[in-house]
């Protein structure tokens, strides 16, 4: 478990966290998402110990970060922003040196060790200096550092930053992995990480918190929730299309995609209490107009959409 | 204790990880030989000690320790690994010790390295040992003290070179504060207390006390407490000044 209350953090005069209060449980995957220089790396350092809060506390199963930070910072892994690694290094005895820090046995260390480098896949560098290699490679060993000792809480900053499509899913599918009874902490750019990955979102920007959900609500928040896209096989008059939809009551507006002119979407008006109306009858128009051939799906919502609204249109 | 000497060992690690570690101790040897043997005189002069040897220390360790110890904080915050170190289960006083023994233990190897000078003068002749004995631990003390004096000026920046001119500087005035050149910046106004305090300060005095044979614990204590001062400065600038 991990509190957070009215946490806050000056900066000589720039306050860079603002009255921040929020709790995570075991099993939860929390994805902290703002702009940047919204303070989510500030929080996480503070979760970690690294930097002091100017005011508020935070507990880490139960124990407050301040005033006892050995036995908090056994409990966490913890990536700083941007994998900071000890550059001389290789891999293995940097691992044998964090592993030792942690106060893991010789043999506890090495099984530690090997299973960190096969989740990684980090074998094939096993005996290059991390100063060589690439910037995937060495997320990948700060990835490794972290979660060695197997803690109850992971604060990751930007995990997947720098890493390759693969790279992406690998480290998704291993945060995924983990998290059945542990507290994972991330932060990202990328919305979509967010959706695959985490339970919960935490928005921040401007050091305050703006939103805290799951995923789905954030996205249920979207003008595009329960949006009705038609693709269409063949050449039509979209203009038409967009005219016979934005007459269904329950449409606010049709916006055709500018990649895509035989693709076309239908936002529901503002005041429609019941969004699923907006599928009804786009699927009774195109019954009607006998587009049976159209693939109709419906829109789950925009993450990056709500992200803008909620941050005030700064994009991420 | 146990994260103390992890941090000892990966500093160690990374002594010899480069080439700093031997092109440092090659240049102290050489150096300090040819400081000996050229501007000592310490073939010429017929007697069978090491004075001149090590009287060209504290002028040695003015350049080539705070090459070591620019390095000690500096790079770890241009680094960002201070926050990877800082959030390990060490505290800062481990952290801060770790390195420093580490790097006192690197200039102590550099030292025992010059041991076959200490064989020359005891094959040429007849030389007091025990003095010997003391002026090498008068000498590590004092790169000891130079260490931790580097220590301190490393963590309050993150620019090594900065770290290298501003310890050059400290030290240099640290090991000459006996000298007219310090003294000179007192004597028109300080009253004598402060003159003495001042002068008690230096180095060069304690050091050459400890290299006669003269071994006081005093000079002893004085080593060690310029010490043990600049690492609590260093463990200070670190907590108050993490992230830069």
């Amino acid at each position: 478990m991990i509190e957070i209350s009215n946490l806050s953090k000056d900066f000589s005069g720039f306050r860079a966290v603002d009255d921040i209060s929020f709790s995570v449980s075991p099993g939860e995957v929390l994805g902290f998402l703002g702009p940047n220089g919204a303070g989510k790396s500030t929080t996480m350092k503070m979760i970690a110990g690294f930097i002091k809060p100017t005011s508020g506390k935070v507990r880490v199963m139960g124990k407050n970060v301040r005033l006892r930070p050995i036995a908090t910072r056994k409990q966490i892994g913890y990536l700083p922003e941007g994998a900071p690694l000890y550059s001389d290094m290789t891999p293995p005895d940097f691992l044998q040196f964090v592993g030792r820090m942690r106060g893991l046995g010789k043999k506890q260390r090495g099984d530690a060790i090997a299973d960190a480098m096969q989740k990684l896949e980090l074998a094939s560098v096993a005996h290059k200096r991390i100063e060589e290699l690439s910037k995937g490679f060495k997320r990948r060993v700060g990835i490794a550092q972290a979660i060695l000792h197997d803690p109850a809480v992971l604060i990751l900053d930007e995990p997947t930053d720098g890493l390759d499509p693969n790279q992406k899913h690998q480290v998704r599918q291993l945060i995924k992995n983990l998290s059945t009874d542990k507290i994972v902490i991330l932060s990202t750019h990328i919305l979509e990480e967010v959706s695959t990955v985490c339970n919960r979102a935490v928005v921040i920007a401007n050091g305050k918190l703006l939103a805290d959900n799951s995923p789905s609500e954030l996205q249920a928040q979207s003008r595009y929730h329960q949006a009705v896209t038609v693709q269409f096989p063949q050449d039509v008059d979209i203009a038409n299309v967009k005219n016979l939809l934005e007459t269904l009551p329950s449409v606010g507006v049709a916006e055709v995609a500018h990649d895509q002119p035989r693709r076309i979407t239908a936002v529901a008006e503002q005041s429609v209490e019941n969004r699923n109306r907006v599928h009804e009858e786009v699927a009774g128009l195109l019954g009607m107009q006998g587009w049976n051939n159209a693939s109709v799906y419906v829109e789950t919502g925009r993450l990056d959409d709500v992200f803008m609204d909620i941050t005030g249109g700064q994009r991420s | 204790m146990n994260s103390c000497v992890s941090v000892f060992r990966r500093e160690m690690y990374s002594y010899f990880a480069s080439p700093l570690a031997y092109i440092f101790i090659v240049i102290f040897l050489m150096l300090s030989a040819g400081f000996a043997f050229y501007m000592g005189g310490l073939y010429e002069r017929g007697q069978a000690d090491l004075l001149p040897f090590f009287s060209f220390h504290p002028w040695l360790y003015l350049f080539l320790v705070p090459a070591i110890a620019m390095r000690l904080w500096a790079e770890e915050r241009k680094s960002g690994t201070i926050e990877l170190l800082l959030t390990l289960p060490v505290t800062t006083t481990q952290a801060v010790l770790g390195k420093f023994f580490a790097s006192w233990a690197f200039v102590g190897l550099a030292l025992l390295l010059t041991f076959p000078i200490w064989l020359t003068v005891n094959y040429l002749g007849d030389p007091d040992n025990g003095v010997i004995v003391a002026s090498y631990l008068g000498s590590w003390l004092m790169a000891g003290a130079f260490l931790a004096v580097g220590s301190a000026i490393s963590a309050t920046t993150n620019n090594q070179v900065i770290a290298f001119i501003l310890t050059v500087v400290v030290c240099f005035i640290l090991v000459v504060a006996g000298f007219p050149l310090v003294q000179g910046a007192f004597r028109s106004w300080a009253p004598n207390v402060v003159l003495d305090a001042v002068s008690s300060l230096s180095f060069l005095t304690h050091y050459l006390a400890i290299s006669r044979g003269v071994l006081d614990l005093r000079d002893i204590f004085f080593f060690v407490l310029v010490i043990i001062t600049w690492l609590i400065a260093t463990v200070l600038i670190i907590n108050m000044k993490k992230a830069d």
